[in-house]
């Protein structure tokens, strides 16, 4: 039994290994996220998140280890993205989350359409959704933009707006937002984590993958450190700065490149 | 100026509009040039029996297109699922007989398309190089069950499938023309209000996208591809019964037009968005323009020049009033010839 750090458990995994042929992606991994905790996932390119995230969404499987979701266990062999969904599993992802030519309805529900008899599309019915949405879980107000307008209208920050808005919709416990700030404005970030202090209002469970150690600092309760294929510290926000927590991170790249120049 | 491109991007929100424009300004100028043609009921209702075989494979591959896939091999099909249908009219007696050879004819597209299905979402073979590869297989096919000749269909007239499918209605109005808008109308729900055709838009967006959003996109591309087939296999079936015979060189000559009235409606070669009016409106065009050329009076050398302009000048209205969606095209280009799974082999950071 791995030691539990949370309350109510949204997330539990145990010793999730993936290999891709011979290549190690993720050794031993152990993570617990709580239900109403937003974890930040830190970590360099080529460490481990996005395959995780994969695992996590039912893109693909791992090679071993097990999956637990609100403390059930999770048949791995039948998991896959509509299973993570009717789990409550929901991810923002950087630039794949959205068709950038279809309108904002259609893209809220697909997948997960409404449907008449003959899996014809309840389009009036989508639309007054997508608008209650729209507006009253993201807050869009009178910006030209419609539940009529094209993806490609909108700007980045509102993208990410538009994807958390429909995790919300469909009774998310744990969001995963893989990197939903990169390539945005200053301005659009703020937008983004506005989106993600909205998730922890409403008491559900993040977590949150960002190259940048100031957003993810300001948003999280907790951070992981992954490098390699592995979790390498978990660390609570009150028993670290900011500062601290940089000089951790640079002190420890320093310390595997040293290793590696060994 | 502000309003004026308010006012046209107004324009370009009505499916089918510009092409629609363009049928109706080419019209207006035959009935200017050649009054004694086209002033009569007679060409039009001569382009209702020749127009709805393209028109039918148009829609097929509007899907294809839309999903961002390519389909050469339709107008094998129109040589393959003709002769099916021909061989099994011939071999099946009774009054049921030509009923079953029309079923078996759909067949024949449905397995013609399931096999380009396997190969582009199963082994991950490029859309253009699986067709093209299937294009010169089901022709041959053809010739060989064949034997290289055209194969008359005797008795076809007098039968009830003739009425149904190309009959003359009101003694007047091919029938056919009436299957290939009722199928116009049904494709555009199926691609603007059903699941499938939101998931194939998805697909031709950003096949990644869908897949994270748990649609299953091998099977999809599967479907869409079977769909085609048997879409094709109703042109052949139209054509066939019309000309009471199945040539030896039946389908030949319908890849490049059928292409260009999907161009021309407006469908995006991008994928990601396509358009049945457009196409329905597409196809009208292509299929006026020989004729009406003709009848103008400037002589039959003229008549594919005049095509390239209309279809230059479709295509520009289309740009200027639509979105853009043009300005992708050469990254699907390339897509086409990638392996299908290329797009799907995410990076692993």
């Amino acid at each position: 039994m791995v030691e539990s750090p949370v309350e109510r458990s949204a997330l539990r995994m145990v010793n999730i290994e993936k290999y891709f042929g011979q290549v190690c992606a993720l050794r031993k991994i152990n993570l617990e996220v709580g239900s109403n905790e937003i974890v930040g996932l830190i970590g360099d390119n080529g460490a481990g998140k996005s395959t995780m995230v994969k695992i996590l969404t039912g893109v693909f499987p791992p090679t071993s280890g097990e999956l637990y979701i609100a403390g059930n266990k999770v048949n791995l062999h039948a998991y896959n993205v509509k299973k993570a969904h009717e789990h409550g599993i929901e991810t923002v992802y950087q630039d794949k989350s959205l068709g950038d030519k279809q309108v904002l309805w259609r893209n809220f529900f697909i997948g997960r359409e409404i449907t008449l008899p003959l899996g014809f599309i309840d389009v009036k019915r989508e639309k007054e959704i997508a608008s209650e949405i729209m507006v009253n879980t993201i807050g869009f107000r009178g910006k030209g933009i419609t539940v009529d307008s094209k993806v490609s209208k909108l700007s980045g920050g509102e993208r990410q707006g538009v994807s958390i808005g429909r995790a919300m919709h469909f009774k998310a416990e744990l969001i995963i937002l893989d990197e939903p700030t990169v390539a945005l404005s200053l301005k659009e970030v703020a937008k983004v984590l506005n989106f993600v202090r909205k998730i922890k209002e409403s008491g559900k469970a993040c977590v949150y993958i960002s190259h940048d150690i100031s957003d993810v600092y300001e948003i999280s309760d907790r951070f992981v450190i992954m490098d390699r294929g592995e979790i390498v510290a978990s660390i609570a926000k009150k028993d670290i700065s900011l500062k601290a927590l940089d000089e951790f991170l640079l002190e420890y790249s320093h310390g595997l490149k040293d290793k590696a120049e060994l | 100026m502000k309003q004026k491109t308010s006012f046209l991007t107004f324009l370009g929100k009505i499916e089918g509009l510009p092409v629609a424009a363009v049928l109706l300004v080419l019209y207006v100028a035959f009935i200017i040039t050649a009054p004694l043609v086209f002033k009569g009921y007679r060409i039009y209702m001569s382009f209702f029996q020749t127009v709805p075989p393209l028109l039918v494979a148009g829609l097929g591959l509007t899907f294809v297109i839309t999903a961002g896939e390519i389909d050469l091999s339709f107008s094998a099909v129109m040589a393959f699922s003709g002769f099916v249908f021909a061989w099994f009219y011939k071999a099946i007696p009774g009054p049921s007989g030509p009923w079953l050879a029309v079923l078996l004819a759909l067949a024949s597209g449905a397995l013609v398309g399931y096999v380009n299905g396997l190969l582009v979402a199963k082994l991950h073979v490029p859309s253009i190089m699986a067709t093209l590869a299937a294009q010169f297989f089901w022709s041959g096919v053809s010739v060989l069950l064949a034997g290289g000749k055209s194969w008359s269909i005797e008795g076809i007239t007098t039968n009830i499938v003739h009425t149904v499918f190309v009959g003359r209605i009101f003694g007047i109005v091919p029938a056919q023309a009436l299957w290939a808008l009722g199928l116009a109308i049904f494709l555009w729900y199926i691609l603007n209000r059903h699941k499938f055709g939101e998931e194939i838009m998805f697909i031709g967006d950003n096949a990644d996208v869908a897949r994270v959003m748990g649609i299953n996109v091998d099977a999809a591309r599967i479907k869409l591809f079977v769909m085609n087939g048997v879409i094709a296999a109703f042109g052949a079936l139209l054509l066939t019964i019309e000309m009471n015979t199945y040539f030896d060189t039946q389908g030949e000559g319908f890849l490049l037009p059928t292409m260009a009235a999907v161009f021309i409606g407006g469908t995006s070669i991008a994928g990601g968005y396509g358009s049945i009016v457009g196409t329905f409106f597409g196809s009208y065009i292509i299929g006026s323009l020989d004729a009406g050329v003709v009848a103008t009076g400037i002589g039959g050398y003229w008549t594919q020049l005049v095509s390239g302009l209309v279809m230059a000048a479709s295509v520009i209205l289309n740009i200027v009033l639509g979105e853009g969606h043009f300005r992708q095209a050469g990254s699907r280009i390339r897509h086409w010839f990638t392996p299908s799974g290329s797009n799907a082999r995410d990076k692993t950071d």
